[in-house]
């Protein structure tokens, strides 16, 4: 069972939300992976009290140019979709940072002087968090290409459940990240922000043809433009999170919202039995 | 010589295109001849990323000699400048005044790009 945690905006929750969801199943003793795809700065690990068990290097494949042999006839930089190779003064030069390591340049080079070559973009911790098998991705800064990190995270899943917790944004990462879930929550806020940005991965999801709902966090703060719009879209909202200072005090310190309060861990207790079952609805 | 000038149209009043990458058309400007040619540059402004680097392309196979836009990323200044073209920044004029500021010397010829590249 998969289930992804994602959102329009960035900060509205997907963390707090994933971490204590994960929590909660813990302690329900339900086995889970909580795979932490916001490889850009993943930070699932603050949250939790963790033990590393492993750590490798994350590599793609980039291409490597044998100038002696090329011709500049351009077949590679034909065929790429990403622009990454330019054809001057008769011969090939290649913009690596673009490179969606596809391998077509290498595949049609009529010369062979273009080879794959391994190029490091990132890491791929896990940890044990308890009964928590905690998986992330840390993207190397500077590197643009998420979503090889991304699927490499998710192909670590391990337990019966997987949680993922997703890029912000509608762009590559997130479709990757939410892409293959039974369903995906919605983490929102209510603000203008969080509408405006929940209505594009609505938008995305829907295009993507996935299920998804709505978890509205510090519901009872700003308007009810998000209730009203989830309303007129048919869309379930699940869970509804207060605000409350002393959860945020508590988060400050890197405590998730599970343990922040008493009612909040009665609350995530309660509804993380909804929401494994509502991907039993999917199957 | 030839320039290469990111431009709206081939109208001389027209106020030069400032993108590099992004720009719809070149023109080539012969500065002994005193005539000009225009590029189509618009096979890039759809592109989804890399294009400084086929405008600097499509500049380069021209043979001109040097480039005068608003503004150049990082890909697109090291494809010209490691092929030998020259790069100076303008402010937004019209082309006829951009063109008579180059003969004039007045144009300071760029160190390094001068924006960030964009990623999707």
């Amino acid at each position: 069972m998969i289930i992804a945690v994602a959102s329009g905006k960035g900060g509205t929750g997907k963390t707090s939300v994933s971490v204590s969801l994960a929590k909660a199943l813990a302690d329900s003793n339900k086995k889970i992976s909580l795979l932490d795809c916001d490889v850009e700065e993943p930070n699932a690990h603050l949250l939790l009290e963790c033990r590393e068990i492993s750590r490798s290097e994350f590599n793609v494949k980039i291409p490597s140019l044998d100038l002696s042999r090329c011709t500049g006839c351009g077949k590679c930089a034909e065929i790429c979709e990403f622009n990454c190779i330019a054809i001057v003064k008769k011969r090939a030069v290649i913009f690596p940072d673009l490179c969606h390591s596809c391998g077509g340049c290498s595949l049609v080079c009529p010369e062979k002087c273009i080879k794959e070559t391994d190029s490091k973009t990132g890491e791929i911790l896990e940890y044990n968090a308890g009964i928590i098998h905690l998986v992330q991705g840390i993207l190397d800064i500077g590197k643009a290409m998420a979503p090889p990190l991304i699927r490499e995270v998710k192909k670590l899943a391990r337990e019966e459940i997987a949680l993922i917790d997703c890029p912000p944004g509608t762009s590559c990462p997130m479709v990757t990240a939410v892409g293959g879930a039974d369903y995906v929550i919605l983490v929102t806020e209510p603000t203008p922000f969080g509408l405006h940005d929940m209505t594009l991965a609505v938008e995305t999801l829907r295009k993507m043809k996935m299920n998804f709902y709505v978890i509205i966090n510090r519901a009872d703060s700003g308007d009810d433009r998000v209730e009203k719009y989830c309303t007129s879209e048919n869309i379930e909202v699940i869970m509804r999170i207060k605000e409350s200072i002393d959860a945020a005090r508590a988060y400050s310190k890197g405590i998730p919202l599970y343990d922040a309060l008493p009612e909040f861990k009665q609350y995530f207790i309660l509804n993380s039995n909804k929401i494994i079952s509502r991907a039993g609805e999917f199957k | 010589m030839k320039i290469a000038i990111s431009i709206n149209s081939l109208d001389m009043d027209d106020k030069m295109d400032m993108r590099f990458g992004r720009a719809k058309k070149f023109m080539i400007y012969d500065t002994e001849t005193k005539t000009n040619e225009l590029i189509d540059n618009t096979q890039n402004l759809n592109a989804a990323q890399g294009a400084g680097i086929q405008s600097a392309q499509n500049v380069i196979n021209t043979g001109a000699d040097a480039v005068i836009t608003g503004h150049t990323g990082p890909k697109a200044y090291k494809l010209l400048s490691e092929s030998g073209v020259k790069i100076y920044h303008s402010e937004e004029k019209p082309v006829k005044d951009v063109i008579a500021d180059f003969i004039a010397g007045t144009l300071k010829e760029a160190d390094s790009a001068d924006v960030e590249g964009h990623w999707v």
